[in-house]
């Protein structure tokens, strides 16, 4: 159901039944290490290229969902999914092993939770009872995609943002236990003629504004509705830069509720990731795990992701134009049993 | 490194650069197929990038990079990725400079 200009309530509150994260050997040795269902000690997965080894990744994810939920593929209708490689090559060639029937998404980082609502939507609707949604990245293949040969020796200024090396899936159902989707709010394309491929985070920071902004006025909430509230991979840089637009927006937000999955992952100022994580698998692997773990605890009741996506390609920065910025949110809420 | 090929092979100050050179290229290519080069880019900054050094890695790691593709599309199509446009222009501004310097002896000369 519609509610203000473009918030979703899903009042069958479709649920998060399982999940499965898969990480590198770079995300092993980071401080959610233990959140993650799977993690390899090798970037090639086995596989001859990291391409190969990105879609290895999302099979696994998958599998592993599937597995975890006590279903089998044929259990599942749909596979909503998307990566940020071109033409979504990761996520096709899944569907493909998953043999499951599929819709490819892109909305660059903010896939995840794209792919969430939409997932929720459909389940909410009763189009379907069973789907996976998923999303994958990989350091290197990102790179090789939009920047320079992984070993090329480039200096990279301290706003660049490290490609999250993993997979996170979610299996969507109509009934069990876990987390429920309450409602998603879909963003609008927010660009204020940043064009630095190099400081995305800067260049998401008014997008994820803009949605969380529209979130609240949509569904007249406030901050205290949620006990955290995580945008998808802002870094450092963005996660600043969002904080003053808040300010500016006179929208309180306390600090130590609102975070970012980009500074999570790594932990805070971790030489190697610059300003922090990005990437699909950015968002998807601290959500999927790390979020939802601490909600299973008890720890955290009602979380609002907000997955944020610059819409660039490496020919549209070439030619000098602007990045355009997306992010969706998604509001989760987990009751405890009994 | 000049000085060692210097007092030990012989050579004058002005031709032990060509063997210097391409012990330095060959140190950058095993450097960065070692997958140390970036790290030491990323510290070092610039003084990795200008010289005959980037140059060979700028090559090596497209030329890695690219290898899934296959070796004649892959390898050979992508090693000059980088590494191209230095030619292009390096070629070109010594014919704009050797044009010049013809130009400005001919006036010379007449």
């Amino acid at each position: 159901m519609q509610q203000g200009n473009q918030s979703w309530v899903f009042p069958n509150r479709p649920t998060i039944i399982s999940t499965g994260t898969v990480g590198g050997p770079f995300e092993a040795k980071g401080p959610l290490a233990e959140d993650f269902d799977l993690l390899h000690g090798d970037l090639w997965l086995g596989q001859n290229s990291y391409e190969k080894a990105e879609r290895k990744m999302m099979e696994e994810a998958c599998e592993t969902a599937v597995q975890k939920a006590g279903l089998q593929k044929k259990d599942v209708q749909f596979f909503l999914s998307g990566d940020l490689l071109n033409q979504i090559i990761s996520s096709s060639f899944t569907a493909r092993t998953l043999s499951v029937p599929y819709l490819g998404l892109f909305g660059a980082c903010s896939t995840s939770m794209e792919g969430l609502a939409l997932g929720g939507l459909i389940v909410d609707c009763r189009f379907g009872d069973n789907l996976i949604c998923g999303t994958v990245s990989h350091n290197s293949a990102a790179e090789k995609q939009f920047r320079y040969p992984t070993e090329y020796g480039s200096q990279k200024p301290d706003t660049a943002q490290w490609t999250v090396t993993g997979a996170g899936a979610a299996i969507v159902s109509s009934k069990g236990q876990g987390p429920q989707i309450t409602s998603a709010t879909i963003g609008r394309i927010i660009d204020m003629g940043l064009s630095d491929p190099f400081n995305m985070g800067g260049a998401m920071a008014p997008a994820a504004v803009d949605t969380i902004t529209a979130h609240f006025r949509d569904l007249e909430l406030s901050h205290e509705e949620y006990d955290l509230i995580a945008t998808g991979d802002l870094g450092r840089v963005g996660h600043n830069i969002s904080l003053d637009l808040f300010k500016k927006h006179s929208l309180t937000i306390p600090e130590e509720k609102y975070t970012d999955c980009g500074l999570l992952i790594y932990g805070e100022n971790h030489p190697m990731v610059f300003a922090g994580g990005s990437g699909c698998g950015c968002s998807a692997t601290v959500t999927y795990g790390h979020i939802l773990n601490r909600m299973k605890q008890g720890e955290l009741r009602k979380v609002l992701i907000v997955a944020t996506g610059a819409l660039l390609s490496p020919i549209s920065y070439q030619q000098k134009e602007s990045i355009p910025c997306i992010a969706h949110a998604v509001a989760l809420e987990y009751h405890l049993e009994g | 490194m000049a000085d060692f090929f210097i007092w030990n092979f012989g050579f004058t100050e002005k031709s032990a650069a060509n063997p210097t050179v391409a012990v330095m290229i060959l140190f950058s290519v095993i450097l960065t197929a070692l997958g140390v080069y970036d790290h030491i880019a990323q510290w070092a900054g610039a003084g990795t990038a200008v010289p005959v050094t980037g140059f060979a890695n700028s090559m090596a790691s497209a030329a890695m990079e690219h290898r899934s593709e296959g070796y004649v599309l892959g390898v050979g199509g992508n090693m000059f990725k980088l590494a191209g446009s230095v030619i292009v222009f390096g070629v070109f501004s010594a014919f704009v400079v050797a044009l010049i310097r013809t130009v400005l002896t001919m006036l010379g000369g007449v």
